[in-house]
């Protein structure tokens, strides 16, 4: 499968690096290492959702709990997801990291992922939620510790979208 | 049966408990009987109340957690009943206060009101322990066994579709939300000390 495992490893490191002890996910073919490596890491609480909405409760609760987490998702996740964030992240000021993968952009084979990947950016922008774009390992690191920092300090969903130069090598 | 009276049966078994509940009704009802700080009312993102009682419930192993949600809320997020019991933390209790009814937004029929089981979803889910009562007895014993017994349960209680004069208290979300975390951590900083 040409999803980097490498690349994968850098991203799942950084969330390490900064704390992350719980993560929900929505699996989809982009997050499939990282979801791999949250399941074979003993002290990574793993939740698989059934839909991304859970995410915002999730991660809600762990904060609550004092516990730091993420959420991976697919941006048509995010869309789903919408009202959650609004009404309960953004509502109650909870912070809320969200790792999206970017799908139906440049270089996007499936017909379905394209319209998805037209609006992700204007309604994270409607939506007033700060973002990046993640397409290089060596800026990983540094800009998921950021994407925590502003998050925590701030009291709001942050997202960083996965885009597929850094997840995919074909 | 009425919800109100429901929540005073349990009331004094909540002290101990971390508590999530849903808008409207429910969350006004449990603040008439005497807000406390382990009480956080999710007041929006209906359906997802659950989610939270899971990720405090996962991550609080030792807390006991209790979230109340309703009909409506839970129909529009079946999947967090799957989830639930993926995971079957044994220290979350999820009461469902049925009333067949979405009454904050003028009391439109809900499916259960034509047949639909929630407690037959909720076992078919996985939840391992489930009951369905109409009295206001049976729901306090199966509340108070569920959490001496400490295991997963769903309990769906029938209620009249009747709730108070205002769902507006004088409680702001903000300050319920700092409150319920500068609780927790609270209770984290007394089990740090010897």
């Amino acid at each position: 499968m040409p999803v980097s495992a490498r690349h994968s490893k850098v991203v799942y490191d950084a969330l390490k690096g900064c704390g992350i002890r719980l993560i929900s996910a929505l699996p989809e073919t982009w997050l499939v290492h990282l979801i791999r490596m949250a399941d074979e890491d003993p002290d990574m609480i793993l939740v698989r959702l059934a839909n991304e909405n859970e995410a915002v409760g999730l991660s809600a609760g762990a904060y609550f709990a004092g516990v730091r987490s993420a959420t991976l998702m697919q941006n048509h996740g995010f869309l789903e997801a919408a009202n959650s964030i609004v009404s309960f992240s953004q509502l109650y000021r909870i912070p809320l990291l969200m790792l999206i993968s970017y799908r139906g952009t440049f270089g996007e084979r499936d017909p379905w992922q394209t319209q998805g990947g037209n609006v992700t950016e204007p309604v994270l922008r409607a939506l007033g939620i700060p973002y990046q774009l993640l397409d290089q390992p060596q800026a990983a690191d540094q800009r998921i510790r950021h994407a925590l920092t502003l998050a925590e300090s701030s009291l709001q969903p942050v997202a960083l979208l996965l885009m597929r130069e850094l997840m995919w090598e074909d | 049966m009425q919800r109100l009276d429901c929540l005073r049966s349990i009331y004094g078994e909540l002290g101990e408990c971390l508590v999530v509940t849903i808008m409207g009704a429910v969350a006004a009802e449990l603040q008439s009987l005497g807000h406390r700080p382990n009480f956080f009312y999710q007041q929006h993102a209906m359906g997802t109340a659950s989610s939270t009682g899971l990720g405090l419930a996962l991550c609080l192993p030792d807390q006991e957690v209790v979230v109340l949600d309703g009909d409506g809320s839970l129909l529009m997020n079946l999947g967090t009943l799957s989830t639930m019991a993926r995971y079957r933390p044994e220290n979350l209790l999820h009461i469902v206060f049925d009333n067949e009814s979405l009454l904050s937004v003028g009391g439109f029929p809900t499916a259960t009101g034509a047949g639909t089981d929630l407690e037959g979803i909720a076992r078919a889910a996985g939840i391992p322990r489930t009951a369905t009562v109409r009295s206001v007895d049976e729901f306090q014993a199966a509340v108070v066994g569920a959490l001496r017994d400490r295991e997963l349960a769903t309990i769906v209680a029938k209620v009249d579709a009747r709730g108070p004069a205002t769902y507006l208290t004088d409680l702001t979300l903000l300050e319920n939300r700092f409150q319920f975390r500068r609780h927790i951590q609270g209770l984290q900083r007394r089990e740090a000390r010897p």
